[in-house]
């Protein structure tokens, strides 16, 4: 798999935000890939710095408000970082498709559902109204909503959450994108819900071969749904590896703290296992490892930040620790 | 199993909540004489028992009236009908005292107030006026929830996420509440404050013996902190018992539906049944017969007809085809 040609990939890429006198450094070095076809998890919690990966992969973030300090970012072979903005309107939409966490921000709330979804389809393909409007229908029906004709006359503060996230499911599809990013596309659905628009994005994605890189901050959901998993922390991947080993054998003790931590995994009643203290000030990191004050295992060599090291020679699962491998299993 | 165990001795704690038959329904539009075109019916007939020292959890789906009994709870809306009666209550008013920790500590704290006098709000609220006795009591909460004296003086947005979600839990145990409703009070957090203050409000109920509604979605939150669950749907509970009991074998098909869609760890999503139905139906019309009808995988000819709640003390479940 990791032979061809990645559709997203991501590189040592460090990235701050000037503030006043300082400096927000989101990202530290993110090194991330998805190749054709894959479902891939990125999981943190908030200021991980997963949505920014999430946005710049789109170069989303406004022009100018941010600095990259080092590495590359590039999808489908072209390197975003420089790409024109002439560039970026043809590839967002047609070959990358992005979904985000609340679809009643994300459409549009005085137009109708019907215009929005010809805009995209009409801008990106060459076709004709009628034809793009039997596409919409077409689009609508494969996410198992009954009347799509009524849909599409409807505007978006009419339909339910679950079928706004649907809508914004056919709508990212339409172009028949190869890379989907999906930033929480479910975190504002109840889990009945959630389940559905779950499973209609990944019969879709196998349909069509399209990647899709999920960013969420549940690890239940990532267990279920992604192939490959990268685990964030202070903006960069302290580890990686296909989602079941890392679930049941996680490596690095942050990852280790997050899935204990989780309720389901004590009896109930019992406390849950914590991580002590707080995520670190992204303007004030330390020099050395990012996790250091807050971790059990903490020694004199933390104060050199690792490196995500391959665990085993295997170039798929790795995590950034100095601990030596075999104490932490 | 050993059966004390598994049922504590809840069961013979005194009351200090009773609903019976409980129903809200807001007017929808007026016409032009303001007479209620229609209602959104958001409780329909709510039967629910709060003892002492519990902790009562509240699931069910966006829609399901889970808010609505939050607010009736803290006396913010009058029952339509039914009646609210607290144990040490005056008239059947709602004069006890409720807190409520809501979900975004961002937004349900005050941002020009220093936490000391968020913390005593509700003090201040029952005529407490002295400005060194409201302090002392903010320093004495603050400790017990972990945030430090000196941060007394600081205003809220000096305060991490979870830090806030803590001057919110403060602020709730001020006044001493017979009832502390918390309404999604992890849901905002992340995984690993989600855990300490999840800690923090079982510590603090062994150690002050408080009475909680935990209210949320989060099923794997549920069945950590509560001793009873009532699920709710329609503005009705379908089914009510100990949570050993609801969670373990849940008897009504809307409750193992819901069960079954929490996502858990390792297990993997089957993709069967894409296309059900996951709308709530609407409650502008309340549906005949059982509510759950056409969602339903068990439906029979005779579901058309309303159901009460069946069962014993410790499960009782709003279903016929269960019996």
């Amino acid at each position: 798999m990791s032979t061809c040609n990645p559709v997203l990939a991501i590189d040592n890429l460090s990235l701050e935000f000037p503030a006043y006198k300082s400096s927000v450094k989101a990202l530290n070095g993110v090194s991330l890939h998805v190749n054709p076809g894959e479902i891939v998890g990125v999981v943190g919690e908030s200021g991980s710095g997963k949505s920014v990966t999430a946005m710049l992969s789109m170069r989303l973030l406004p022009e100018r408000s941010y600095r990259i300090t080092s590495g590359s970012l590039s999808m489908l072979n072209r390197d975003m970082l420089s790409a024109p903005e002439k560039d970026l309107l043809k590839i967002r939409g047609r070959d990358a498709a992005m979904i985000f966490q609340e679809p009643m921000t994300a459409l549009n709330p005085t137009r109708r559902i019907g215009r929005q979804m010809l805009d995209v389809i009409i801008h990106h393909q060459k076709i004709s109204a009628s034809a793009a409007h039997a596409k919409a229908i077409a689009l609508l029906r494969d996410m198992h909503i009954a009347s799509p004709e009524q849909v599409l006359e409807s505007y978006p503060f009419e339909l339910s959450g679950g079928m706004r996230q649907r809508v914004m499911i056919a709508l990212a599809f339409s172009c028949e994108p190869q890379l989907l990013i999906a930033d929480e596309p479910t975190t504002a659905l109840d889990v009945t819900v959630q389940r559905q628009v779950l499973l209609l994005l990944r019969e879709k994605a196998r349909q069509k071969g399209t990647a899709i890189l999920l960013i969420t901050h549940d690890m239940a959901l990532v267990s279920q749904f992604c192939d490959r998993v990268y685990v964030m922390y202070t903006g960069a991947v302290v580890e990686q590896g296909l989602t079941a080993e890392v679930m049941s054998n996680p490596r690095h003790p942050y990852t280790q703290g997050l899935l204990s931590g989780l309720p389901e995994m004590v009896e109930p009643g019992q406390p849950l296992m914590t991580i002590p203290g707080q995520v670190p000030n992204l303007s004030q990191l330390p020099t050395g490892c990012t996790f250091a004050e807050r971790c059990t295992h903490a020694m004199p060599v933390c104060a050199k930040r690792p490196v995500l090291t391959a665990i085993h020679h295997d170039e798929q699962r790795k995590s950034a620790c100095w601990l030596p491998q075999e104490e932490l299993s | 199993m050993n059966s004390a165990l598994i049922y504590p001795a809840i069961d013979t704690a005194p009351e200090i909540l009773k609903l019976t038959d409980v129903r809200v329904r807001f007017s929808v539009s007026n016409d032009w004489l303001g007479r209620p075109r229609g209602y959104a019916h958001a409780l329909n007939g709510i039967d629910l028992q709060v003892r002492a020292g519990e902790t009562l959890g509240i699931v069910g789906e966006s829609g399901c009236g889970k808010s609505t009994l939050a607010q009736l709870l803290m006396g913010l809306l009058k029952p339509t009908s039914g009646a609210v009666s607290w144990a040490n209550g005056k008239n059947g008013e709602g004069s006890s005292n409720v807190q409520i920790v809501f979900q975004d500590p961002q937004s349900s704290l005050n941002p020009r107030l220093p936490i000391w006098r968020i913390i005593t709000e509700p003090l201040y609220a029952r005529g407490m006026r002295s400005s060194e006795q409201m302090r002392s009591i903010a320093a004495k909460v603050a400790a017990q929830v972990g945030i430090r004296p000196e941060y007394l003086d600081r205003f809220a947005h000096q305060f991490s996420g979870g830090q806030r979600q803590r001057i919110a839990i403060a602020r709730a145990l001020s006044s001493d509440p017979d009832i502390i409703v918390l309404d999604e009070p992890t849901s905002a957090l992340d995984i690993s404050v989600q855990a300490q203050i999840l800690n923090l409000l079982a510590e603090l109920q062994q150690a002050r013996n408080l009475t909680y509604i935990l209210i949320s979605h989060n099923v794997s939150v549920v069945r950590h902190m509560a001793d009873r669950v009532a699920v709710m749907y329609l503005g009705q509970i379908v089914e009510l018992g100990s949570a050993a009991q609801v969670l373990e074998q849940p008897r009504h098909p809307y409750t193992r539906l819901l069960f079954e869609a929490v996502p858990r760890l390792g297990v993997p999503l089957l993709a069967e049944q894409v296309a059900a139905p996951t709308e709530l139906p609407g409650n502008r019309n309340l549906p005949e017969g059982c509510f759950f009808f056409e969602r339903c995988s068990l439906s029979r000819q005779d579901c058309g007809q309303p159901q009460v709640m069946r069962g014993g003390q410790h499960q009782q479940v709003r279903c016929h085809v269960q019996d």
